[in-house]
């Protein structure tokens, strides 16, 4: 049995942290604009200085995505994206870079998939682990043992509206990291990222030794080095999508933007203080 | 006659305290919601052992709502049902035309005592949305409608009646356009604007406790109906039929029939142009388990978890996913649910119309063709029990079109 990259991905924040800098943690849906496409962005985004990246499985109903993510889906499931393209992105962009490539989604693609078959499939692709923003910790227990077994991490989210005890509870069952949103709110990128953000960093890492890394409205360099201050990663999703969307149909500038984004990123997040 | 209209379950078998119905419902939301879904949920439990709430409540329902709502036999109607005795539950006479205000007056008083000052709704049909916007005009709350822009158009008087009273309405342009993108663009709001927006969900879907909360405020319709024709035809009917969109009038009929166990339970869903056309939204007819809108039940998807975009000429029953009771009814066997095509609806719509001088919504018209199916199943002697969920002012405009009415139209 194959077993999923947990451990590269662990070892990936832990060496960011050696370097006293943030980790630069970057959002591409799969399938878009097209699945090679969509392989050839995040390599051109890992090749820019992202550390970890995040491989977005589009479904027709994303209600924590704000409209530049949700266009993104759109155009990926109307060009007839599967969770096979899903996992043939994850293995190209793993074997090309050697880096920890994870996978967010919503939770009814993998339920209905198979949770075992799901989890066997990403840890032979070399997947990291999942990020899956509507199974709430209470849920969990059997996407847990499954992903355990593959040796594929579980990152939850926490928000600012959740409380102390809870956040134990959070930490307590999820590996990895932990994604902090920075705001209440869906993705999108924002003029500034909330107060609420090192709180929320603060109270997290009371209950816990997991990375936690900071995502929603970052979208430069500014704002991620504002972050990368508090936090042991920035997460930049919306950012990178527009880029292509603003290409459009022009790949080849489409792949420049998103690597000169991230090499811009990745400079933000070494930490000036 | 009792005085009481607000009447919880007392059974309280269902749902477990982590909002199950057997294998159906639960709570799949983002992290973002939990406190906010955990606080609904603390304050209904509170709110029903509060006899001031129940007090208010029950006022509202009276002299506001009208209830409790009439029971009308149609005989020249149930001609066409092979001669079985039909009685109307007449939802459609409560303020703001629907069974709709029930749900809504209860969750506008709990988002009073919540301290929370704005409302946000999903609507399909806009009996939902009309309702919601009436109790925000009531208790001086700011209120914003989500509409599915497809349904904005074919509902434009309610979609007038709302801004009327004093709601924003936002006609959603994602996905399919109607009532699940409405939905889904109401979580968007609901997850940025959580600290002063509860969230007025309008069915029996949705996370626990929305699905038996709801259930609760809609159960006076089949309490009422049970003892109604108990004095009316001095017996239980033979079944109990409703139109299932997300399935709030249904369960607000069934529920108090639940434990008769000769009174079968039938939900009729919309078949659109045939459930083997592929264009309906019979979602317990057609679906297979999995997760929308934060509860596990039946939903229609393709191989992938990915949600197909269901179809029915209703706005109300467009909607690819059900209430996690109707799923847990279905499968212990004691719901029965078939499906009802457009052109069905539309014919009995046009037959009660004509013979009893009710026009019926076309939601409701789903749940006549049931009764006219059922009725002829059965045979003479059977008794039968309709909601008639709304009426049908608002779909005049379908209907002239379906039935040519306008003038230099011809006639279908």
């Amino acid at each position: 049995m194959t077993t999923g990259n947990i451990q590269l991905l662990s070892d990936t924040l832990a060496k960011a942290r050696a370097e006293n800098r943030a980790a630069l943690i970057a959002y591409l849906p799969a399938g878009f604009p097209t699945v090679d496409g969509g392989i050839a962005a995040i390599k051109a985004v890992f090749d820019g200085g992202a550390d970890v990246v995040e491989v977005g499985l589009p479904h027709s109903d994303p209600v924590l995505d704000g409209p530049v993510i949700q266009t993104a889906d759109d155009i990926a499931l109307r060009g007839g994206v599967k969770i096979a393209d899903v996992m043939r992105t994850v293995r190209e962009a793993h074997e090309a870079t050697g880096k920890p490539v994870l996978v967010m989604t919503y939770w009814n693609p993998i339920d209905r998939y198979g949770i075992e078959r799901f989890t066997e499939e990403l840890a032979a692709a070399g997947g990291a682990g999942c990020i899956l923003p509507d199974l709430p910790v209470q849920e969990s227990a059997v996407w847990r043992e499954h992903a355990d077994k593959h040796g594929l991490a579980t990152v939850f989210v926490v928000a600012p509206s959740s409380k102390d005890e809870r956040l134990a509870t959070i930490t307590a069952a999820g590996s990895g990291f932990v994604y902090a949103a920075s705001l209440m709110g869906v993705t999108g990128t924002r003029e500034s990222v909330g107060e609420s953000a090192a709180d929320l960093v603060r109270r997290t890492r009371a209950t816990s030794e997991l990375p936690v890394c900071v995502g929603l409205g970052v979208s430069n360099s500014t704002q991620a080095r504002e972050v990368a201050a508090f936090a042991d990663g920035v997460i930049v999703g919306s950012a990178f999508v527009k880029r292509i969307l603003d290409a459009d149909g022009d790949e080849a500038a489409g792949l420049t933007a998103v690597r000169e984004l991230a090499a811009e990123l990745a400079e933000g997040v070494r930490r000036v203080s | 006659m009792s005085s009481e209209f607000f009447i919880p379950d007392p059974d309280g078998q269902v749902p477990t305290p982590e909002g199950y119905f057997g294998a159906f419902g639960g709570k799949f939301i983002p992290e973002a919601l939990v406190a906010a879904v955990d606080e609904v949920a603390v304050e209904y439990e509170k709110a029903k052992a509060d006899p001031e709430f129940a007090r208010e409540l029950n006022d509202l329902m009276v002299n506001y709502t009208g209830r409790p709502s009439a029971l009308t036999e149609v005989p020249r109607f149930a001609e066409h049902a092979g001669g079985a005795r039909i009685f109307l539950k007449r939802e459609d006479l409560n303020h703001t035309g629907s069974h709709k205000i029930n749900n809504v007056l209860g969750q506008a008083l709990l988002t009073k005592r919540m301290g929370k000052t704005r409302v946000i709704a999903e609507t399909g049909a806009g009996q939902h949305g009309v309702a919601t916007a009436t109790a925000c005009a009531l208790f001086g709350l700011d209120c914003t409608i989500y509409m599915g822009e497809v349904d904005t158009q074919r509902q434009a008087l309610n979609v007038a009646r709302m801004r009327m009273l004093g709601a924003e309405v936002v006609a959603v342009k994602s996905g399919s356009r109607t009532l699940k993108d409405a939905i889904n663009e109401a979580f968007r709001d609901w997850v940025a604007n959580v600290d002063r927006t509860h969230y007025l969900f309008g069915t029996v879907a949705g996370p626990h406790p929305f699905p038996a909360m709801v259930r609760d405020f809609h159960r006076v319709i089949g309490v009422e109906a049970r003892r109604q024709i108990l004095e009316r035809a001095g017996r239980l009917p033979d079944a109990a039929i409703a139109c299932v969109g997300g399935g709030s009038n249904a369960i607000g009929l069934f529920h108090a029939f639940v434990p008769d166990a000769d009174v079968r339970l039938i939900g009729c869903e919309p078949a659109g142009h045939g459930v083997e056309t592929g264009e309906h939204a019979a979602t317990l007819t057609a679906g297979e388990p999995g997760i929308l809108h934060g509860s596990r039940s039946y939903v229609l998807q393709d191989e992938e978890g990915q949600i197909t975009e269901p179809y029915s000429i209703s706005a109300g029953l467009d909607y690819p996913g059900i209430g996690p009771e109707h799923a847990y009814l279905k499968d212990s066997g004691r719901g029965e649910y078939r499906a009802v095509t457009d052109d069905a609806a539309m014919q009995a719509l046009r037959l009660l119309s004509r013979t009893e001088g009710i026009i019926p919504a076309i939601e409701s018209a789903h749940a006549l063709a049931g009764a006219l199916e059922v009725g002829k199943e059965l045979g003479k002697d059977a008794l039968l029990l309709v909601n008639l969920s709304g009426r049908g002012d608002k779909d005049m405009d379908t209907a002239a079109r379906y039935f040519g009415l306008y003038d230099g139209e011809g006639s279908k």
